[in-house]
């Protein structure tokens, strides 16, 4: 097991930060991909986008190791996922219990737990790193404070401080915007560019197709299958979003070109762990 | 006031039962932290009755009962463990079937002994005047043993109850962990059998862990809190039955319940006062 040494997996730095290969996920009867295949480069930034139950779970499961896929390949710097301990995984908020008695500076060391290794306490330079992500999204003063304290935004700053702090070189953030105001979602978007130009890679699920449009510089529609996969202005089509969403999605003509509105107001199709 | 306190040590099985309650406050309050935290409760509470079986079976053959207890409980938490894995029952679903089955079968057996309600009465709510020497070293054993554990793996337990995504994406051996703990709970049942019983177990796991969380929101500070209200409680339920003469693990545990309602109600009340504060200073 990979904690006793907490050394990463090796990292072929010639293969692709995370490719999936023919990759299907069945539980029982369901399918909840199927023949999935893509390619992310270092410091690539994607949105994944799709209708509620389209698998955008299942999907981040996959990369991170929680489920196997029933076939195809997953690969992360060029070796499966699952002795791995670089990707970093951002949840959403409301699946955390905040009144967890953990400071700041406590949810953040978490991230490190994987390097520590088992039977062995934090060091200075765990503590270093520690602050150091913590002064990357501005929360160093904050370090003491009682997670159950924070606003939203800070708490999604905790966040990526955490995955800084586990030195995560693929990060995969389950709508990381939803519930923050302008400020708050300013501040992520600026950690997250700040993110990428030090050679991480992303991969955003979000329900908003306009964010995803305007935010990301690839975008990933899927429903189950990938049904488009690159810029927005290729991805984001009248014809894909029509193949994505089916009856779910009306497009009305507008001032300026179409009007598209989806019914994904909120998250869903979950898979617990394991 | 010393004398008061003097009185009751003359006695040697007042000193053992004394040892014996102190000891079982704080390794079921530190384990109790994370039964809490992970929404255990439940599970707490049937485990304790599920080993009845197992007591009485070691009684009627004369075995130590905490082996009898120690054997069922371990083999009833992962089969639970594993029982909920499969996802075709839900988990409180499988747990209650298992719960109140294995809670009758003992009751059943224990019924053809002659002894029967006494017996019954010092399983369900405890003896701890009846606490011998090798009890003691029982208690101490496993509970050294308990405390570290959770001490050996404080941090992965962290992650588990924090985010068991966390878990699994940092590559912790998060399904060993799982089974680790539900055997610590197994474990700590048995310590705590003689002290309170199998009834009342459920307020040793929870109510020190409780009244910890309302005071602090640091997982160690929240720990040694929690150890330092459930053994201050039984001591003090122990003298409380001494001097008004009623049973000792009910008297625990009502201690202990009276010190949670204390924090939470003044916790409630000085928050209403600042908040009464807050407007005070808005509307001026």
């Amino acid at each position: 097991m990979n904690s006793f040494t907490g050394n990463d997996a090796p990292h072929d730095a010639q293969a692709p930060a995370l490719s999936m290969e023919h990759v299907t996920v069945r539980y029982g009867n369901v399918t909840a991909l199927e023949d999935v295949s893509f390619i992310l480069r270092r410091g690539d930034q994607a949105a994944v986008v799709g209708p509620n139950g389209a698998g955008k779970s299942t999907l981040f499961n996959a990369v991170a190791g929680i489920v196997k896929p029933t076939q195809g390949r997953v690969k992360i710097y060029g070796s499966g996922p699952d002795r791995h301990i670089c990707i970093g995984y951002v949840p959403q908020r409301n699946r955390i219990d905040w009144r967890f008695p953990a400071s700041v500076f406590d949810a953040v060391m978490m991230g490190r737990i994987g390097q520590i290794g088992l039977f062995r306490w934090p060091n200075r330079k765990d503590r270093e790193k520690v602050r150091g992500a913590l002064a990357q999204v501005d929360m160093l003063d904050l370090a003491d404070r009682p997670i159950g304290d924070l606003s939203g935004g800070q708490q999604q700053r905790v966040f990526l401080a955490r995955a800084l702090a586990q030195e995560a070189e693929l990060l995969l953030l389950d709508e990381p915007f939803t519930g923050l105001d302008e400020p708050s979602r300013q501040a992520i978007l600026t950690i997250l560019q700040r993110l990428c130009a030090a050679g991480a890679t992303l991969l955003v699920a979000t329900h908003d197709l306009q964010q995803a449009g305007e935010l990301f510089p690839l975008v990933m529609l899927i429903n189950r299958t990938l049904i488009a996969y690159g810029p927005p202005d290729q991805v984001l089509t009248s014809e894909t979003l029509g193949r994505a969403y089916g009856s779910r999605l009306h497009i009305v003509p507008a001032e300026q070109g179409e009007l598209v509105l989806t019914d994904t107001c909120c998250s869903g199709g979950r898979v617990p762990v394991e | 006031m010393f004398e008061w306190l003097l009185e009751p040590l003359q006695y040697g099985f007042m000193w053992r039962a004394l040892l014996a309650s102190a000891m079982t406050g704080v390794i079921c309050s530190v384990i109790g932290v994370y039964v809490i935290l992970q929404g255990m409760a439940f599970f707490g509470d049937a485990l304790a009755h599920i080993i009845l079986p197992g007591i009485v079976v070691a009684y009627l053959v004369g075995w130590p009962l905490a082996v009898g207890a120690l054997i069922v409980g371990i083999i009833a938490a992962l089969g639970i463990g594993a029982l909920s894995r499969r996802g075709e029952l839900r988990e409180d679903t499988a747990i209650g079937i298992v719960f109140a089955g294995s809670f009758a079968l003992g009751v059943a057996l224990l019924s053809t002994v002659s002894t029967y309600a006494v017996d019954l009465s010092h399983i369900l709510f405890g003896n701890v005047l009846a606490v011998s020497a090798q009890d003691l070293w029982v208690i101490g054993g496993l509970g050294l043993l308990v405390l570290l554990t959770v001490g050996a793996f404080y941090k992965e337990f962290m992650v588990l109850a924090f985010d068991a995504t966390l878990a699994v994406v940092l590559r912790l051996p998060a399904t060993f962990l799982r089974y680790l703990l539900l055997v610590l709970i197994a474990v700590t049942i048995v310590v705590a059998l003689q002290t309170v019983g199998i009834a009342l177990m459920l307020a040793m796991l929870v109510t020190p862990a409780a009244t910890a969380q309302l005071l602090t929101r640091r997982l160690w500070r929240m720990m040694l809190l929690a150890a330092a209200i459930g053994s201050l409680s039984n001591i003090t339920g122990l003298y409380v039955s001494y001097y008004i003469n009623i049973a000792s693990g009910p008297a625990m545990v009502l201690v202990m319940t009276a010190v949670f309602l204390a924090v939470f109600l003044l916790r409630s009340g000085r928050n209403r006062l600042m908040e009464n504060g807050d407007t005070a200073r808005n509307a001026a």
